[in-house]
């Protein structure tokens, strides 16, 4: 089972359901201790990085993200799901994000329109741990700021928005991305089944 | 990169699709189901659905139409139409849509914009504005009223609001994008209203969709190169299979506009 952590944000929907449209067996998980049974996690986020980093501890389910990375557990945390994993965000001052990688949160630069909310190119590091983004591929973006992780070997994708920017970062069985592959057509549920077929094996 | 998204818009009521649609193969070409789906294959890069039903019952179907959508197609999908409080929004996230947009409620009190971007995210808030020139047109602003007027309830009330500061404050009230309709020319099919959008994309930062009158690509093409807009909602054109997706897709790119391959 996939856990998809349900800490009252959003439309949490369309993570479960293109999950599930791939064939995985994933569900809506509120409870810390359910959550800590799953083969897989996944962070999902949206709206703003203070009121979601408040929401997913006081759901007590910060701790299962930080044990299920620790343990080697595949994890996908999604947009701003994964600026969660970092230290901190220019959204939110002074709320501490889970510290899980190093790096800070910034705005977009100006220049280009923000949010960003549209369709773009982003292309794989080779390297990357766990690599889910396989080729140069179109996902859809929606965000207003974006992670700069401090280490390079954790970036695992970029793309181009007034700047290079990180588009997925990995570590270990850690995988994120600022697109939301559940709203990216068919590479995005592409994306999502080789992310089940880790949880499955 | 930049990319500008092609945005199919469906307008229902009770449930079914109004303007009548006669491309593809579908099986039931009024349910927006069965539409969204197609023009999500078709490679659309986002969808719009109008909820225009008056009633609470009509309401109550378009979460089941939103619900059922969310189960099959997996591209950004905005709902609209009759969005008047947070309660309104919750309901159509949790049934699946991305984005809300919101229209008269926001011209009645706009601080509607900042409690649902408190509570959603200033992502899912889409400010949608309906826009009528004034009669007296370039001489309007020596007469004391707006050039580009906001209108509401389908056009049929003016408000004396100027489209211009409503817009350009959007971004501070908790809007995250802007999804502008001209109504002179809404139906016409004589392309979008450029000098408005133009003017308007030159005084927001925020993701500017362009609507109301498209009735052949190059009117598409026109929306980017010079009314500035990054999102180009167009209905009949694809509706009465005039062209594809794909039609518009590589129209697009011929002409310079940047666009997913």
């Amino acid at each position: 089972m996939i856990a998809v952590l349900d800490y009252g944000i959003g439309n949490l929907r369309s993570a479960e359901k293109a999950l599930q449209f791939v064939g995985a067996d994933a569900r809506l998980v509120t409870d810390a201790n359910t959550a800590r049974r799953a083969d897989g996690v996944v962070l999902p986020g949206v709206g703003a990085f203070g009121a979601c980093a408040l929401a997913l501890g006081a759901h007590g389910l910060d701790e299962v993200v930080v044990e299920a990375v620790s343990a080697g557990k595949p994890t996908l945390a999604v947009c701003v799901g994964m600026q969660l994993l970092f230290d901190s965000s220019e959204e939110s001052p002074g709320v501490a994000g889970l510290g899980i990688l190093p790096g800070r949160v910034r705005r977009l630069p100006p220049g280009v329109r923000r949010p960003q909310m549209q369709w773009n190119l982003v292309t794989p590091v080779g390297s990357a741990p766990g690599q889910l983004v396989e080729k140069e591929e179109w996902f859809y973006f929606v965000h207003g700021y974006v992670a700069q992780p401090d280490e390079a070997s954790d970036v695992a994708a970029t793309c181009d928005y007034g700047g290079t920017m990180a588009a997925a970062v990995s570590r270990g069985t850690l995988f994120a991305t600022q697109f939301h592959p559940e709203k990216s057509g068919n590479a995005g549920l592409a994306l999502l089944e080789r992310f089940a077929r880790t949880c499955a094996s | 990169m930049q990319a500008v998204r092609i945005i199919p818009c469906l307008d229902i009521d009770g449930g079914r699709v109004v303007k009548g649609v006669n491309y593809l193969d579908l099986r039931d070409a009024g349910d927006p189901v069965e539409l969204a789906k197609a023009y999500s294959r078709a490679g659309a890069d986002e969808l719009v659905i109008l909820d225009i039903t008056a009633t609470p019952d009509g309401r109550d179907t378009t979460l089941a139409v939103v619900a059922r959508a969310a189960e099959e197609v997996f591209i950004p999908l905005t709902v609209g139409g009759g969005i008047r409080n947070r309660a309104d929004a919750r309901r159509l996230l949790r049934a699946g849509a991305d984005k809300i947009s919101v229209n008269s409620a926001a011209v009645e009190r706009p601080a509607l914009l900042a409690e649902l971007a408190e509570e959603f995210g200033t992502q899912c808030v889409v400010l949608a504005v309906d826009v009528k020139r004034s009669v007296l047109d370039g001489d309007a602003r020596e007469h004391g009223c707006p050039r580009f007027e906001v209108v509401t309830h389908g056009g049929r009330r003016r408000t004396g609001v100027d489209a211009l500061e409503w817009t350009s404050g959007a971004s501070q009230r908790g809007a995250g994008e802007l999804l502008v309709t001209s109504m002179d020319r809404d139906g016409t099919e004589s392309g979008y209203d450029l000098e408005l959008l133009a003017a308007i994309a030159s005084a927001t930062e925020l993701p500017l969709v362009a609507s109301g009158g498209v009735g052949n690509l190059e009117h598409l093409a026109a929306g980017f190169l010079e009314g500035g807009a990054d999102g180009l909602l167009a209905a009949s054109i694809f509706h009465f299979g005039r062209h594809s997706i794909a039609d518009a897709r590589s129209y697009l790119a011929s002409r310079g506009v940047p666009v997913r391959p």
